[in-house]
C-alpha cells in the first residue's frame, strides 16, 4: 500500500492508503474525497480529476501524455504541477506522496 | 403539497436504483455532511459500478469488478448507507412516504430520490427470446456478451448506436467478427451528424467490421434454442453465434408514473432534481430534466448528467447551493479513437469542420448564428475543451477563425 495524502482547497487533509495498480483519481473516489469528481471515470476525457502534485514528487509521478497536456491546457487554474490524477498510476514508489486539489473541478 | 418542504440534514433519504445516479447520490450526501439515515435500494446484485467500461474495457478483459465498482463494500458500511441489493421497489406511497418492495418490507423516507435509470428497449419480433439474443445495460449482460466473443466468433450488431459501434470494436479487439445492421442510411443517424457517421463508419470497416444499412431485422433465427442468425427483410440472413441489440433505451418511469407524479418523457425535474412532489427527487438516465442552455427539457443518458442531477439532489436535501450548471458531455472510445462530445446541435443552422477528417483528428461544429451549440471532436481534446467552454459562455464565435486549424483554439475561444 502506498500512503496519499490529498489536500482539499480549504486545507481538509485525507491520508489514505492506495493499493498500487489504482491511480491517484481512483484512490480519492474509491474513499469519497470530495473535490475530485473524474465524470468520465479515468479516460483522460473530461479533466474534472485535477490535482496540484507536491514539488517533491513531480519528478516520481512520470510524464504527461500528449492527450493529458492538452486536456490541461483547457482547465481552470492550471499550474506546472497540475496534473490529471487519473493518469498517475499508484506504485510503491509514490509512497509519501501528497497532492493538492483545485478550487473546482469545473 | 401544502406544507413547506425544508432541507433537512438529517432527514432520512432512501435512494431507488443503485446505478452510478443513485450511488453518486449516497456518495455527495455524505460528502456534503449529510448525517441522516440513507438506505440504498439496488435491482442487481451488485454494487453501483461504472457502466461505460462494460462495452469496452470489460469486454476486452481490461477491467474487473473490483475497478468497476463506485466504492468498495467497507465504503457503505463505513458511510452508514444501509445497501438493498436485488432489492425490486414494486410501488411508492406519497402519503404515508413509503416504497414498498417485493421482499414485503416497506421503507418510510423523509426524501426520495428515484434513479431507476433506462432499459434496453427490446425488439418485438420472432427469436427474441433465444440464447445469445443479448442487450448490453448491465455487468451480467456484459459478461454473457464477453462468453459469446473471441477468436474466430461472429457477433451480429443490430442498431449503429454508439453501444453497438463500441462493442463491435471491442469483438474485433478479440479476434471476432462483427457485422452493424442498422435501419438508417448511416449509423448514429440520431445521435450525431453525417460527418461524424461516415467516418465511423469507414473507420469500422477498415478494421473489418461489416455493416448492412438500411436493413430491417424481420427475425431472430435459431436452432437448439440458441441464435444462429440474423433474418432481414428481403431473406438475406446474417450468421452470427451472438446478437447483439442496442436499439435504445426506455426510462423507468412505472414507479414514479403509478404514484402520480408527472412523467412526460423520463420523470419531470426542476433544477434542484425535485419532481412535482416537493419530497421526491429523479436522477440521471429516467429523469426528463431542464436544459437552460437549449431553453428545452431533455432525457440524457450518460454519467456527467447523473453526476450532475445526483449533486442538485444531494445539495438540496442538506440545503447548500447547487452545483454550478454544466454543458451536457459524451464521450465514446473505439480502437484508437477518443470521441468527445460536448453539448446538444439543437436549434442549429450551420456545421463547421476543423482539422483532418482522413488522419482522424478533427472537430465538427454546430452553431446556431455565431454561437457555439454543440462539438463533436474525434481525437481533438482543444477543440472539445474550448468548444465546451463557448458553450458554457454563449459568446459569439469568428466562423473564420474557428474553420482554420492553424489559429489555436485558445485564440478562437479569446
Amino acid at each position: 500500500m502506498a500512503k496519499i495524502t490529498y489536500i482539499e482547497f480549504d486545507g481538509t487533509e485525507h491520508v489514505l492508503e492506495v493499493k498500487p495498480g489504482l491511480t491517484v483519481m481512483e484512490g480519492a473516489v474509491k474513499n469519497n474525497v470530495p473535490g475530485i469528481d473524474a465524470d468520465c471515470g479515468g479516460a483522460c476525457a473530461c479533466a474534472t480529476c485535477h490535482v496540484y502534485v507536491d514539488d517533491a514528487w513531480t519528478d516520481k509521478t512520470g510524464d504527461k501524455s500528449a492527450m493529458e497536456e492538452s486536456m490541461l491546457d483547457f482547465a481552470e487554474n492550471v499550474e506546472p504541477n497540475s496534473r490529471l490524477s487519473c493518469q498517475i498510476k499508484v506504485s510503491d514508489a509514490l509512497d509519501g506522496l501528497v497532492v493538492r486539489l483545485p478550487e473546482s473541478q469545473h | 403539497m401544502s406544507e413547506a418542504v425544508v432541507s433537512d440534514p438529517k432527514a432520512k433519504v432512501v435512494i431507488v436504483g443503485a446505478g452510478h445516479a443513485g450511488g453518486s447520490a449516497a456518495a455527495f450526501l455524505r460528502q456534503y455532511g449529510h448525517e441522516g439515515p440513507i438506505v440504498l435500494i439496488g435491482e442487481e446484485p451488485l454494487l453501483p459500478y461504472q457502466r461505460p467500461p462494460l462495452s469496452k474495457a470489460w469486454l476486452k478483459g481490461e477491467a474487473d469488478a473490483d475497478s468497476l465498482a463506485l466504492k468498495p463494500q467497507e465504503w457503505y458500511a463505513e458511510a452508514n448507507v444501509a445497501l438493498r441489493l436485488q432489492g425490486v421497489a414494486t410501488s411508492l406511497n406519497r402519503g404515508d412516504r413509503t416504497v414498498s418492495l417485493a421482499s414485503g418490507e416497506v421503507i418510510t423516507y423523509d426524501f426520495l430520490i428515484l434513479a431507476t435509470g433506462a432499459r434496453a428497449r427490446e425488439l418485438p419480433i420472432p427469436g427474441a427470446d433465444l440464447a445469445g439474443v443479448l442487450a448490453l445495460r448491465t455487468a451480467a449482460d456484459a459478461e454473457s456478451l464477453k462468453a459469446a466473443l473471441g477468436e474466430g466468433k461472429r457477433l451480429a450488431v443490430v442498431g449503429g448506436g454508439y453501444v453497438g459501434l463500441e462493442a463491435a470494436a471491442s469483438a474485433r479487439a478479440l479476434g471476432a467478427e462483427a457485422t452493424i445492421i442498422e435501419r438508417e442510411s448511416r449509423v448514429l443517424a440520431r445521435v450525431a451528424c453525417d460527418t461524424l457517421s461516415t467516418f465511423f463508419q469507414d473507420y469500422h470497416g477498415a478494421r473489418g467490421v461489416k455493416f448492412e444499412l438500411n436493413a430491417n431485422v424481420e427475425a431472430f433465427e435459431g436452432e437448439n434454442g440458441h441464435v444462429t442468425g440474423v433474418r432481414l427483410k428481403g431473406g438475406e440472413v446474417v450468421a452470427c453465434d451472438a446478437a447483439l441489440v442496442g436499439v435504445g433505451a426506455h426510462p423507468n418511469v412505472e414507479l414514479a408514473q403509478d404514484a402520480g407524479l408527472e412523467c412526460t418523457g423520463g420523470i419531470v425535474v426542476d433544477l434542484e432534481a425535485r419532481t412535482s412532489d416537493p419530497r421526491v427527487f429523479a436522477i440521471g438516465d429516467v429523469a426528463h430534466r431542464p436544459l437552460p442552455l437549449y431553453e428545452r427539457q431533455f432525457r440524457l443518458e450518460s454519467v456527467p448528467n447523473a453526476l450532475e442531477q445526483a449533486k442538485q439532489a444531494a445539495a438540496a436535501i442538506v440545503g447548500r447551493a447547487g452545483p454550478a450548471p454544466e454543458v451536457p458531455w459524451f464521450w465514446s472510445d473505439q480502437y484508437d479513437l477518443k470521441l468527445q462530445i460536448a453539448g446538444l446541435p439543437f436549434d442549429a443552422d450551420s456545421t463547421i469542420v476543423r482539422g483532418d477528417v482522413a488522419a482522424a483528428r478533427f472537430a465538427v461544429f454546430h452553431l446556431k448564428g455565431d454561437l457555439v451549440q454543440a462539438v463533436e471532436a474525434v481525437n481533438a481534446p482543444p477543440e472539445f475543451m474550448a468548444g465546451k467552454q463557448l458553450i458554457a459562455k454563449r459568446t459569439p464565435v469568428s466562423k473564420t477563425k474557428l474553420s482554420d486549424p492553424a489559429i489555436s483554439m485558445k485564440e478562437v475561444a479569446a
